[in-house]
Parts: structure tokens; sequence; C-alpha cells
């Protein structure tokens, strides 16, 4: 298992494009995905998951990959939480 | 007969006047019923959500045309939502675990992460969960061999009233015969919002539960510039309001016209109107307003809400999204002003008696230097990346400004040292908002590119007035005598070093502070991004020479009041 905990800069929180940009790039891993925000927890391979979890510009996120390729995915999907997307 | 009034939130401005036609609520809770073939009841789910794909991609296009890319995705994501394990797994392993019917099971699912999405406190997150309904909704009509098409077939201009628009509702609608919607719940931030305000229909949101007991055929007047509805409007209302519409509609086109022209005087002086903004998000309504510039970026934002601070990489991805956004026009970017009534509790810096006059902004910043370092370093290196302004505020006197340039000098050798680009056309320059740089400007002005003149905090400082205080509020005075030849010092002192001048308060925007500033010669404007155009406007018609010669007038009197006479005598006279 991996994981590293990340801080959102997006302005808008983790919403509509972020979001689904995240859950594509975590569905082409084959490791499980989860996030962490808090006590909450999601499975970061539904963009549902992602905004239940309430995510906004600021909130510190930990992120866990577990299973084939996991280091990697920490790393991509890390990146993509701590970047500003156009909307 | 009675006019009832009440007020909602204006989500898309304008004025309609039609009558009202009610939509029923569509979404019954669908039959819970046991099933037998479990496998055979997921397999009608699977066909269901295959065929509401088919009709929200028909949407999706018919958006794309109607209303751009941005308007499409909130469909694009609606597919993406039929594709959720959360949402549609998640149905089927109910269909399969409970035995029960399709429609149940998902209206089950659905019901839950909408009612887990409105129980945040996020706005946006409460807003996607009527996306999730509306998903869910289709799937479930299909389910049922039920058919959309709630509105077809309309004959007569109409105001739409309903509990809620969905999304695809609001895609869907007829623009001949839809004039404008009402509804009991929403907000400015609901898609059915946003899309309104793209086809500049007139929209009311978040009316409240009265709404709901307009009927079929009601006249109604909704003003969505106020967020003011009027039921069955007596005759005389009817009138005031269709002439308050063509009004409206006149300005607006008139507005819309100014957006890509330059900011000229009509006597043909160009000066530079700016926007303010405080976060990312702002940058759009900047480009919408057709700014030339924005002469006040606040990055409080970046430090505020959270329990550290922000890194290097995290400020430099903003500044550098900022600047590609703009496009080559100038971006000032304010170093952190932080301290007086705003504070980082994680910093735990100690308390002070008198936080406006204490350690903030530029003092705070040059005690704790790291601090003011890593914003410099991420301002250097976005500055590859457009047109950067660099200001610090809370300058008082000129050691100040040399400190801060050295500072930002030495980052910026270091950086070069490692062979990272930083533009060489960076500008420099400080806010003047304390009366001690306003009468030194000329010692500042041999070491500063620009000015900008924060009002708010110098008409606080000129008058020892604190601008929270309801108590003293009547000496907030910007066009008061004694701040006007402030302004005029820093005007002066800057043109005699070849340096120009902004302003960035509130007053700047203010249709009678506008003819003074011009006259005294100010070169950049910089207010909120909607103000930009009527102020584009009002200089248009205004002459820099007349101008010149109102404020000279103006310096010689010796009250604000004098000031507003002075120049409302003089806006009448030119407007006739």
């Amino acid at each position: 298992m991996a994981s590293g905990t990340f801080t959102v800069i997006h302005p808008q929180g983790f919403h509509a494009r972020p979001s689904k940009l995240f859950v594509e790039k975590a569905n082409a891993f084959p490791c499980k995905v989860t996030l962490y925000k808090g006590e909450k927890k999601a499975n970061g391979k539904s963009s549902l998951g992602l905004l239940t979890l309430g995510i906004s510009a600021g909130s510190e996120i930990r992120l866990e990959t577990e299973g084939e390729q996991e280091e990697q995915a920490l790393r991509e999907l890390g990146e993509m939480l701590t970047k500003i997307y156009e909307e | 007969m009675t006019t009832i009034a009440w007020k909602g939130t204006a989500a898309s401005p304008g004025i309609a006047i039609a009558k009202a036609l009610r939509l029923e609520p569509a979404a019954a809770i669908p039959e819970r019923r046991a099933v037998a073939d479990s496998e055979a009841e997921a397999a009608r789910l699977k066909a269901a959500v295959a065929e509401a794909k088919e009709a929200i991609e028909a949407i999706r296009r018919s958006t794309l045309e109607r209303m751009g890319e941005q308007k499409a995705e909130i469909f694009e994501a609606h597919l993406f939502l039929l594709d959720d394990p959360e949402l549609i797994e998640a149905a089927e392993d109910k269909i399969r675990d409970e035995r029960i019917n399709a429609e149940s099971a998902l209206h089950e699912v659905a019901a839950g992460i909408a009612e887990l999405l409105r129980s945040m406190d996020d706005e946006l997150l409460r807003e996607r969960a009527a996306d999730v309904g509306d998903v869910a909704g289709r799937v479930v009509r299909i389910l049922e061999g039920r058919d959309g098409g709630t509105m077809s077939g309309l004959s007569e201009e109409t105001i739409l009233v309903a509990e809620d628009l969905t999304p695809s509702d609001t895609a869907q609608l007829d623009l001949d015969y839809v004039k404008g919607f009402l509804t009991e719940v929403g907000s400015r931030t609901s898609h059915s919002a946003i899309m309104a305000r793209s086809l500049e229909l007139p929209a009311i949101v978040g009316a409240g539960r009265e709404a709901g007991r307009i009927e079929t055929g009601t006249m109604l007047v909704l003003d969505a510039v106020e967020g003011v509805v009027l039921v069955d409007p007596s005759a005389e209302e009817l009138e005031r309001y269709r002439l308050l519409k063509r009004e409206y509609e006149e300005k607006m086109a008139r507005l819309r016209g100014f957006v890509d022209r330059p900011s000229v005087s009509a006597d043909g002086h160009e000066v530079e109107l700016a926007a303010n903004i405080g976060s990312v998000a702002d940058v759009a309504k900047v480009l919408e307003s057709g700014a030339d510039a924005i002469g006040l970026f606040r990055t409080e934002f970046l430090y505020m809400g959270r329990s550290s601070l922000p890194t290097e990489e995290e400020q430099f991805s903003v500044y550098r999204h900022v600047l590609e956004k703009m496009q080559g026009k100038r971006v000032v970017i304010r170093t952190l002003d932080i301290g007086g009534d705003k504070e980082l509790p994680y910093l735990d810096l100690p308390k002070e008696s008198n936080p406006f006059l204490g350690r903030r902004a530029i003092r705070l910043c040059l005690a704790e230097e790291e601090l003011l370092r890593v914003q410099l370093r991420a301002l250097l290196r976005a500055s590859a990346y457009g047109r950067l302004a660099i200001m610090f505020p809370m300058i008082a006197v000129a050691s100040e400004l040399r400190d801060a340039k050295r500072i930002l000098a030495e980052e910026r050798a270091k950086l070069e040292r490692d062979g990272i680009a930083v533009s060489s056309g960076i500008e420099v320059g400080l806010m003047i908002e304390i009366p001690a740089a306003a009468l030194n400007a000329d010692a500042l002005a041999r070491e500063a590119d620009f000015f900008s003149i924060g009002t708010n905090d110098l008409i606080q400082y000129t008058m020892a007035a604190d601008r929270m205080n309801e108590s003293v509020a009547y000496l907030y005075q910007p066009h008061h005598p004694s701040i006007l030849r402030l302004v005029e010092m820093v005007i002066r002192a800057s043109e005699r070093h070849g340096r120009w001048t902004g302003m960035c308060g509130e007053m700047a925007g203010d249709p009678d502070a506008i003819p003074l500033l011009l006259g005294l010669g100010l070169h950049e404007f910089s207010m909120s991004a909607s103000t930009v155009l009527s102020a584009r406007e009002q200089i248009s018609r205004l002459s820099r020479a007349d101008c010149a010669e109102l404020a000279r007038q103006a310096l010689e009197l010796e009250s604000q009041d004098e000031v507003l006479k002075l120049v409302r005598h003089y806006t009448a006279r030119s407007e006739a």
C-alpha cells in the first residue's frame, strides 16, 4: 500500500471537471484508489464518491493506493489533486 | 385585486412580463415491488441506463450548439454519472440483495446520495444533488415507460414556475415562448441558473414555497435585476415594468457595445480600466467584462481558511494560471496583506491592541521575511507566463520599499542562477494607502514603477476613522477635498518621474468620482468587474479637458457635499 497527503488548490474545489479527470485517471489503474478527508472516506474511482467527500480549495486529502501499480498511481493521482483546471 | 410581491435570488438578470406556466414535479416515488428474477431486473436497469445515455447525448449535442462547450459539459457530467459505480453498480447490488424492482432500487440509491450531498455545507455540492436527481429520474421514467417531454406544445409567451428546473429541462426550453423562469429552490450556482445566464433568460431562483402557489395563467412580472416577483400586477405596474424592461434592454445592448472598445474619453484621452479580483474564480468575470487589465489581485485567499502556509508550488500555479488567462494584459498582484482584521491562526502572531495600526501587510512580511520570499519566488517564476506587476501594500516610508525590492532582487538572482526563466519586464510598485506615503510620493516615485491608491484605507487613515465602526461612518468621505488633494499629489509626483498612478479602491468605480479622477489625470482605474463597462461608457462621454477644470474647482472647495454638488451638476449638464 502507498499513501500521501495533498492539498487541493483548484479554486472551485474538486467538482465537475477535475473530479471527472481524476476518476478517469483512477480507473486507468488496476489498483484500489481510496481518498480520505478527515474521517470521511471515498472510492477514488467514483465521481459521486469524490463529491461526497466535500473537497474544497485548501482541503487536505490523504490518498491511498493498494495493488498493482500503486506507486505510479499515487504519484500521478496526487499530482492531479494539486493542480488548477480550466473551467 | 392585490399584487403580491416577494423577493428571490436574481440568478440571471433581465425583466420578463408574461403569464405563468406551472410545471408539476414529475418525480413521484416509484412503487417498490419484489421481483423473482433479479438478474433479469438488473439487465432491465442496464438497458434503461443505455437508453438514458442516448437521450442525454442528444441533449448534450444540442446544448453544445446553442450554448457552447462549457454548458454542454454539464451533460457530459451526467453521462459520467451513469457510469458511476456508487450509483449504477450500487443499484444493481440492491436489486440482487433485496430482490426488488429496478425503479425503486435506483431511486433509493440516488435519493440517498442526493440527501448526502444536500447535507454538506458547500452550496455547489448541494446543487449537484439536482444532477443526481435529474439523471436518476430520467432512467426511472424510462423504466416505467413514461417519456419526458414536459414542456412541448407551448403556444404563448410564458414564465415557467417550478419547484426547481433540472439542467435537462433548462437545456430544452423553447426560447420562442419561454421568457423567464421562477423556482422555489435553487441558487445562483445551480446548473439551471448558470444556463439561464448564458441563454440571457431572466431567472429568479430560491423564491420559497410561496412561489408554488402561483397558478398557470396568472400574470407575472419577473424583475430579475432586483430579484422581485409581482403576481397579478396592476395596469400601472405593468406599464411601469414595460418601460423598465425596455430601458434595461437598451442599456445592456449599449454596454455590450463597449466590451471590445478602448477606454477613451470624448476628447481622445486614453485610460486603463481594470478589475479587482480576490480569487482565481473571478478571472472569468474579468474576461467577460472586457477590462483592460487586472489592477489588483488580492492574494490573501491563498493563505486563509487552511491550517498551514501555501507552498511556493501552489502559489506559482495560481499566479501562472491567472497570468496565462489574461493573455498579455497586465496583472497587478499584491503581496500578502494580512493583519488588521485578517488573521492567520497558524502563524500564531501576537495579539495587538490596535491591529489596523500594527504589524500588518508589508510590515509583517519584512519581519517574517521567509513569508515574503516564498511568495516573491512564486511570482518571479510565474512572470514568464504573462505581464506581471508586483505591488507592495502598506508602504509608509521609502526604506520599506527598498527592503522589499532588495529581497525581490535577491530572489531573482537565485532563480536566474538556477537557470529558471524570469521576465525582464516586471513592474514593481506600491499601494498608497497611508497619508505619509502620499505626502512623500516624490521620493517613492524614484524607486517605483507605479502607484496604486488604495482609497478604502487611505480614507480611513486620513480621517482617522475605523471604516468598520458605524458610529463614525460619516467620516468615510471619498469626495472630500482633503482626499482629492492627496490623490492629486500622488498623480503629479508619478508624472514628474514618468510613472503611472492607478486606483484600486471602491472610489475608482464610483460614477461621482470618475469625472474628478479623470480630470486629475489618473491613469488606471481598477474596480469590480461588474462596473467596468458602465465606467467605460461614462468616460466615453466625458471630456478630459472639462474634467480637469472640474477637478481644479473641486480642490478649492471645503466639503464633500460641495464637491458632490459640483460633480452632479456637471454630470447633469453634460447629459442634458
